[in-house]
């Protein structure tokens, strides 16, 4: 059956309506929509919105896949709501070829579950030296637009500038892991008042900010485009915004874990909240949320970081950093901003939807919910509440930090161009 | 009492003083001939070494063995960071083995907290020390140490230190002592003042309980003992300051500057001394250093901690004499 009817979805948190999906995109939308030949979906006043997009997700294959496959890491997405990841390049072998590239937008293809952008590493296997070949990735069947060395900094200043002027070429843009190396070394959390009294190694918020404050001078300088990944503090905000204020061609990015939780977690000493950037302050996590609410900060991504048990359940200085999200993130952007009143949906949609896919360019993405349009959405059930159980994630790893915590709202359907990816929170 | 030891900001006051007391009934007992208690016969404390340091090892094993335990050593090899498992693997089998105590060291902060929350073992946690994080048993014989010599070994009883000035001097960014001292000395009423150049004070210094001064002159004076923190040589490499030469000048303890102190205050060190630069000979020998003491005081500290949280609540050496009977 290739027609659809979603009856009753409130389109981006509005008036309930019909939306009718004929193949791979939305025939129709309106009131009282005729079901003739379709299978119908009684939304009930579910709110829906244009399929999410996460920038910066994990995937782990090649090279990790105990930790996570393209396969498990999509199906993840779509139990999430996305019908689009970009796949970050810190593979092994590093993405930093257009065979890697290539492969791993294959195993997306394949897979089926949404679409894989492949992010290209900047510098020749994330070492800070020497520019990937970011043309021939580009160039490849992938269409490489994102570069990135995350979980490293281009610290850098040359490499930097460099490869800022050269994906201008291509319309490409550098996204940057902010952390300026010599100020983190041997840092283990947040540094600050927890951190003095754990003994922690301390991870300083102008760690970050010093090299916010350069890339955007540097955006500046040579007339490019720059996205901030995962930015963590309150700094952060104040020197993005300014870059903004004065014309730089600036985006940024906030993970869910920031915007809900604190360093405080961390006198627990369970490296679930073991995480880069750390988690910050309360202060840091208010000043985040206003900055996603006024758009200072761009959108929401996961870094969607999978782990096997076993590299989290030790001591916490030698438990990998990192958590998952991508079947979180839709529930604590809820919690956070729109039952805070700080984003309404139609937000939440520019934020995780919209907008990623715009910095991306990821085509079909992020588009309006309306007729002629390709049928990638997501239908949220914002009334619901639940305790978050790890054990139901269709990701291959569990090292979420919200375990037991109660989280609102839950996605229930998922389509990729007019196919059901995730039906009744079942995935397909 | 709690169940386990990992921090010295867990002890309440009164949990505090009574360590203290137990210790003073401990000490008698290196007095005796027979320097035994059959208290702890038939329970098996593993002392758990990832990190060397001889020093705390013997003390606890000497601690163990007065009061008949028997002691399995367990020392890991290299760094257990590298092989992060290796502690949950570790104390799992301890646990099979039916170990009734483990007194652990690790470099990594948090480790005995992981050990004791984590579920992977049973038995008390006795942290001899973790990281930057904290080594209590080392505030409570330094507090005990003071109390001795401030106030009194028998007017000392039921005590805590009310009033007492307390300056430490030195790296504490990187010391689990200064953590420990300056959570355990504010529990017991002490006015703590941290000494250090200010890159050797962490950010965040300022929510503890305690005064910072970059000006040991100035604070000597007003001093009731001063306790000379480690600094380790590597520090100035890694620009925490610029030459052993200049540390010296400014926060380094020698005869001239022991003289401004009042004439009862103390000079303590947790050991090992690094005589010359962070403090002279000189001063190290005199008889107002109390770094011997604190040694044997260790002991009587690590026998009062193992009794409280494996014994009972009878008083232990009384206990203990009508046993030997
Ligand atoms: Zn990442």
């Amino acid at each position: 059956m290739s027609k659809i009817l979603i009856r009753g979805a409130k389109v981006l948190g509005g008036e309930a309506q019909d939306v009718l999906i004929d193949g791979e995109i939305i025939a129709e939308t309106g009131t009282g929509l005729s079901a003739e030949g379709a299978q119908v979906i009684e939304a009930g006043g579910q709110v829906l919105l244009p399929g999410l997009v996460d920038l910066h997700t994990h995937l782990r294959e090649p090279g990790r896949e105990d930790s996570e496959t393209v396969l498990t890491g999509t199906r993840a997405a779509a139990s999430g709501g996305y019908t689009a990841v970009f796949a970050m390049a810190n593979t092994f072998p590093v993405a930093d070829t257009a065979g890697v590239v290539e492969q791993v937008y294959r195993l997306g293809k394949e897979a089926g579950y949404c679409d894989v952008q492949p992010i290209g590493a900047v510098t020749v296997g994330l070492e800070g030296k020497k520019l990937a070949e970011l043309g021939a990735m580009h160039d490849s069947a992938a269409g490489v637009t994102v570069f990135s060395d995350d979980g490293k900094c281009v610290d850098d200043a040359v490499i930097m500038r460099r490869a800022l002027e050269y994906v201008k070429a291509f319309g490409g843009v550098i996204a940057q892991h902010a952390q300026e190396p010599r100020l983190t070394e041997g840092a283990q959390m947040n540094e600050g008042v927890v951190s003095a009294e754990l003994g922690l190694g301390g991870w300083p918020a102008v760690a970050e900010e010093s090299i916010i404050a350069r890339d955007v001078l540097l955006a500046e300088h040579v007339g490019s485009r720059v996205h901030i990944c995962h930015l963590s503090t309150a700094g952060s905000v104040e020197i993005v915004r300014w870059a903004k204020s004065r014309g730089i061609d600036v985006t940024a990015e906030v993970t869910p874990h920031h915007l809900l939780l604190t360093d405080e977690l961390v006198r627990s000493y369970n490296p679930v909240y073991k995480v880069n950037p750390p988690l910050r302050t309360e202060r840091d996590v208010m000043a985040l949320r206003e900055a996603l609410a006024d758009g200072t900060i761009d959108i929401v991504a996961t870094d969607h970081a999978p782990h096997p048990h076993e590299d989290k359940d030790c001591e916490w200085a030698a438990a990998a950093m990192g958590m998952v999200g991508l079947e979180t993130a839709l529930s604590v952007v809820q919690q956070t901003m729109v039952e805070t009143g700080l984003l309404d949906w139609a937000g939440v949609a520019d934020r995780m939807s919209v907008t990623p896919a715009r910095i991306g360019g990821a085509k079909g993405h992020g588009r309006p919910v309306s007729a002629g349009e390709p049928a990638n959405l997501t239908l949220v059930d914002p009334a619901y509440r639940g305790v978050v159980n790890p054990a139901d994630f269709a990701s291959r790893s569990r090292n979420t930090p919200y375990e037991g915590r109660e989280l609102p709202g839950r996605v229930t359907h998922t389509f990729l161009r007019g196919r059901a990816t995730l039906v009744d929170g079942k995935l397909a | 009492m709690m169940r386990h030891l990992i921090s010295a900001a867990d002890l309440t006051r009164d949990d505090a003083v009574l360590i203290l007391d137990t210790a003073e009934e401990m000490a008698r007992v290196a007095d005796r001939p027979i320097k035994k208690l059959p208290t702890l016969r038939g329970r098996t404390i593993c002392n758990l070494f990832f990190e060397d340091s001889t020093r705390t090892r013997i003390s606890f094993e000497a601690a163990e063995k007065r009061l008949s335990a028997d002691v399995i050593n367990f020392a890991a090899k290299g760094s257990s960071v590298s092989k992060g498992e290796s502690l949950k693997d570790t104390a799992q089998t301890l646990e099979a083995m039916g170990v009734d105590a483990v007194v652990i060291r690790h470099s990594a902060s948090g480790a005995p907290y992981r050990l004791a929350t984590s579920g992977w073992i049973d038995a008390p946690v006795i942290n001899a020390g973790d990281g930057t994080h904290q080594h209590p048993t080392q505030a409570l014989l330094d507090a005990f140490t003071m109390r001795r010599r401030l106030v009194g070994r028998d007017a000392g009883l039921g005590q805590d230190l009310s009033g007492k000035r307390i300056t430490l001097v030195g790296d504490v960014l990187h010391s689990r002592v200064a953590r420990s001292n300056v959570d355990l000395l504010h529990t017991l009423g002490a006015e703590v003042t941290l000494v250090a150049p200010p890159t050797l004070v962490p950010v965040g210094v300022e929510h503890w309980p305690c005064e910072v001064s970059y000006d040991l002159d100035g604070v000597l004076p007003k001093s009731d003992a001063v306790m000379m923190l480690r600094v380790q040589r590597e520090r100035m490499n890694a620009a925490f300051f610029p030459t052993e030469r200049e540390y010296s000048r400014r926060y380094g303890l020698d005869g001239l500057r022991m003289a401004k102190m009042p004439d009862h205050a103390i000079v303590m060190h947790p050991g090992p001394m690094v005589r010359g630069m962070e403090i002279t000979a000189e001063v190290a020998d005199s008889d107002r250093c109390t770094v011997v003491e604190q040694v044997a005081n260790g002991v009587s500290i690590r026998m009062a901690v193992l009794y409280l949280l494996l014994g009972g609540s009878e008083p232990a050496a009384t206990n203990a004499r009508t046993e030997e009977n």
